[in-house]
């Protein structure tokens, strides 16, 4: 097993035997869960409106050259700078580098997955800038030096009581734990950071083609003012954010809330056209916007997995996902966790060092049926595990796959070897049962195994069709 | 009609009863069955596991021996969901595509073709106990299958139906179960928990090895659940 394997194996282990973190996700999302059915039940057709808005982002991502290049365009007419980024590296040095340019010491920012994914606070830091985050979850796991756990609710693991230490030991500052109270303490420290900030970095929720503006969808209003206090603002954003028209946001903005966070809509819709312009009387002296590629033109190379690029951030997949929900954000070690990290993270980093993501699911298929904008998730986690195994097969399994075609395929190898074979195992079995000798202490750990029937399916059959008396209900039912 | 019943490995092996009690009842409703002997799988654990190659090997026997059936009945929403809808993607390009697809149209799962296919829905079985229903994921989010085993149930005498509140996978997933105990084993103590809330005595469902695992968790635990598979409950009278 690769580092990054072991790392999930064992943080998965820790964490799902975990009835602390279990509980407090179990409550953080159930509150969602309520919120979420109820507004998706405001919609007229909710499913007629994930079609919509899955033919809306199929149409941008499979006409994506002509979109971006109108979105560009018309940033461009009204002085926007725009910064093309193959890599997290380009970006980093680009976004370095403007802000170098305007002799930037102090930057806002405002929650960005996008940064996340090419670590810019990191460089941004040890190139000697500070940075802030004013999204308040994100503050909050700043100061604690971690990395989000969700891409939606960053601090969602953590409780009121956590939060209150981390002010206490970081900012020297926590009356209470009441969220009102702490909300006052991040506000007072927040503001003061806005007015001395230089620059302000921002994502995108999306960018709209027809217009050339970025829509940013918040509920703290930290986006407003990390865009419209420091002079110079930055805009950085997948290529994959685009969407054809403005009206396609009257849908796609209340579709976004209502997945992601159980809200018919979020409390700050934004658009961004441009630096301020002649006779206005706010907004930033600059605006640059940053498209960042990081391997998006290759994804979208792959017919059959094109439609991951759909994602829309929303966080739906990983509330739902029985195995985020287990495991938690943090053991993915990913930027983007839950099933669309799975989805997206082994073929944007490597099969062999992340398929482990694709086969760490049950592939019920929970998160396909939640997508707001229908990727077909599970499914794509198949097709994960088909390539991974192609790429590099384990030899083991695919010797044992092997040799079972023929042996499920003979009537005779069938009832020879595997149901009285079975039964002669089990003789043995039972002897190191749920021991660590036991070759299915995987599964004896935690559960019981039932033995091979007394009378098989398949023996009861043949025994009926060479005309004996009706065989008895032989198996391992709980009889009623 | 002349009813292909497929038995997958762990019916067979495990859980020859609930096969059992599907022959009863498809000949008490009139029908002619027959069960081929072999294959004993229908490839989904080699095609989960990404070795699709493999899985074919199993496979191709599996269509070539349904490729005349009449219709034919799974005795699992899982091996169900494999013919049906993953059959499709695994011989795309192949030969054997058409028959595949033509094989997969056939294909039923038993609570659905009781119900979508049959249009029985009362069996005239009783079954006075609390229960509740677990969904296995491939029964519902693969064939879609939510009103059949409902209506079902709900023509049985003296059963009281008590849903949970979510549903949610109970963490079996075939070899992920073994690759990742920890993880399948507390997706199945959540998914306990929500049984045991609706104090039902016995989870039903259509699926077994969603039941096995489950049932294997309740020994282990000693918890005060049973588990059952919904054909048992209808051959009962
Ligand atoms: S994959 Fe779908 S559900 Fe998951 S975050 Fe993206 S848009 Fe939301």
């Amino acid at each position: 097993m690769n580092t990054a394997a072991k790392q999930f194996v064992r943080d998965a282990t820790r964490l799902s035997a975990d009835l602390r973190h279990r509980g407090l996700i179990q409550t953080a999302l159930g509150k969602y869960e309520v919120k979420r059915d109820e507004m998706k039940a405001r919609f007229h057709d909710w499913e007629r409106a994930r079609q919509l808005a899955a033919d809306t982002k199929w149409e941008a991502i499979n006409h994506l050259d002509q979109y971006l290049d109108q979105f560009v365009r018309q940033l461009e007419a009204r002085g926007t700078k725009v910064h093309w980024a193959s890599s997290a590296r380009q970006a980093r040095d680009l976004i370095r580098g403007i802000l170098a340019a305007r002799g930037a010491r102090t930057v806002v920012k405002s929650k960005a997955m996008t940064a996340e994914e090419i670590h810019l606070n990191e460089d941004l830091e040890r190139a000697g800038f500070t940075v802030v985050e004013s999204d308040l979850g994100e503050f909050i796991v700043q100061l604690r030096q971690e990395p989000p756990y969700h891409i939606v609710f960053p601090a969602m693991h953590l409780t009121r009581g956590e939060i209150k230490d981390t002010f206490e030991a970081r900012l020297h500052d926590a009356p209470s734990d009441t969220p009102e109270e702490l909300t006052m303490v991040a506000r007072r420290v927040l503001r003061q950071k806005y007015v001395e900030a230089d620059a302000g970095i921002t994502g995108a929720n999306f960018a709209v083609a027809e217009t050339g503006m970025i829509s940013i969808t918040e509920n703290e209003g930290n986006a407003r003012l990390t865009a419209a206090l420091p002079t110079t603002m930055i805009t950085l954003l997948g290529i994959e954010k685009i969407v054809p028209r403005l009206e396609d946001l009257a849908l796609l903005l209340p579709l976004l809330s209502v997945a992601g966070a159980g809200q018919l809509l979020s409390g700050y819709n934004t658009l961004y056209g441009g630096p301020r312009q002649p006779g206005e009387p706010d907004g930033p002296e600059e605006y640059h916007v940053v498209l960042l590629d990081n391997g998006r033109t290759a994804y979208l190379a792959d017919a059959e997995q094109r439609d991951a690029l759909h994602c829309i951030r929303c966080g739906a997949c990983l509330n739902v996902c029985p195995i985020f929900r287990n495991v938690g954000g943090h053991t993915y070690g990913t930027t983007y966790s839950g099933p669309i990290g799975s989805v997206i993270t082994p073929n944007l980093r490597g099969l062999p060092d992340w398929k482990h993501l694709s086969y760490a699911s049950s592939l019920c298929g929970a998160c396909t049926e939640t997508c707001p904008v229908k990727i077909d998730l599970a499914h794509h986690l198949l097709q994960n595990r088909r390539n991974a195994s192609r790429v590099k097969p384990s030899w083991w399994q695919k010797l044992a796959f092997k040799l079972f075609a023929p042996v499920a395929n003979s009537q005779f190898l069938w009832r020879w070897l595997v149901t009285k074979g079975g039964r002669v195992g089990w003789v043995f079995h039972r002897l190191v049962l749920g021991t660590r000798f036991d070759p299915a202490y995987a599964w004896t750990r935690t559960r019981d195994l039932p033995p091979i029937a007394p009378q098989t399916f398949r023996e009861w059959w043949r025994a009926r069709q060479n005309g004996s008396a009706e065989a008895g209900n032989g198996g391992n039912a709980a009889k009623p | 009609m002349t009813v292909t019943l497929f038995i997958p490995c762990f019916v067979d092996l495990l859980y020859p009863q609930v096969g059992m009690a599907m022959v009863r009842i498809l000949e008490r409703l009139g029908h002619r069955v027959v069960c081929p002997e072999s294959p004993a799988c229908c490839g989904q654990p080699a095609f989960n596991t990404g070795y699709w190659d493999e899985s074919r090997a199993v496979a191709a026997k599996v269509v070539d021996q349904l490729k005349s059936a009449e219709v034919v009945v799974i005795a699992s929403g899982s091996c169900g969901a494999m013919m049906k809808v993953f059959y499709p993607d695994l011989f795309a390009g192949t030969p054997l595509e058409a028959t595949a697809r033509a094989v997969a149209s056939r294909c039923f799962e038993f609570s659905q073709f009781l119900v979508d296919r049959l249009g029985v829905t009362d069996l005239g079985a009783r079954f006075p106990h609390k229960v509740t229903y677990h969904d296995g994921c491939h029964s519902l989010r693969e064939m879609h299958i939510h009103a059949a085993p409902r209506k079902l149930m709900a023509s049985v005498r003296d059963l009281e139906l008590i849903e949970m509140r979510q549903p949610v996978c109970c963490g079996f997933g075939g070899t992920f179960s073994a690759k990742f105990p920890m993880i399948s084993t507390a997706m199945g103590e959540v998914k306990c928990d929500a049984a045991l809330e609706t104090k039902a005595e016995y989870i039903v469902s259509s699926d077994s090895s969603c039941l096995m695992h489950l049932q294997g968790l309740i020994d282990r635990r000693k918890l005060p659940l049973k588990t059952i598979h919904l054909a048992e409950i209808l051959a009962a009278s």
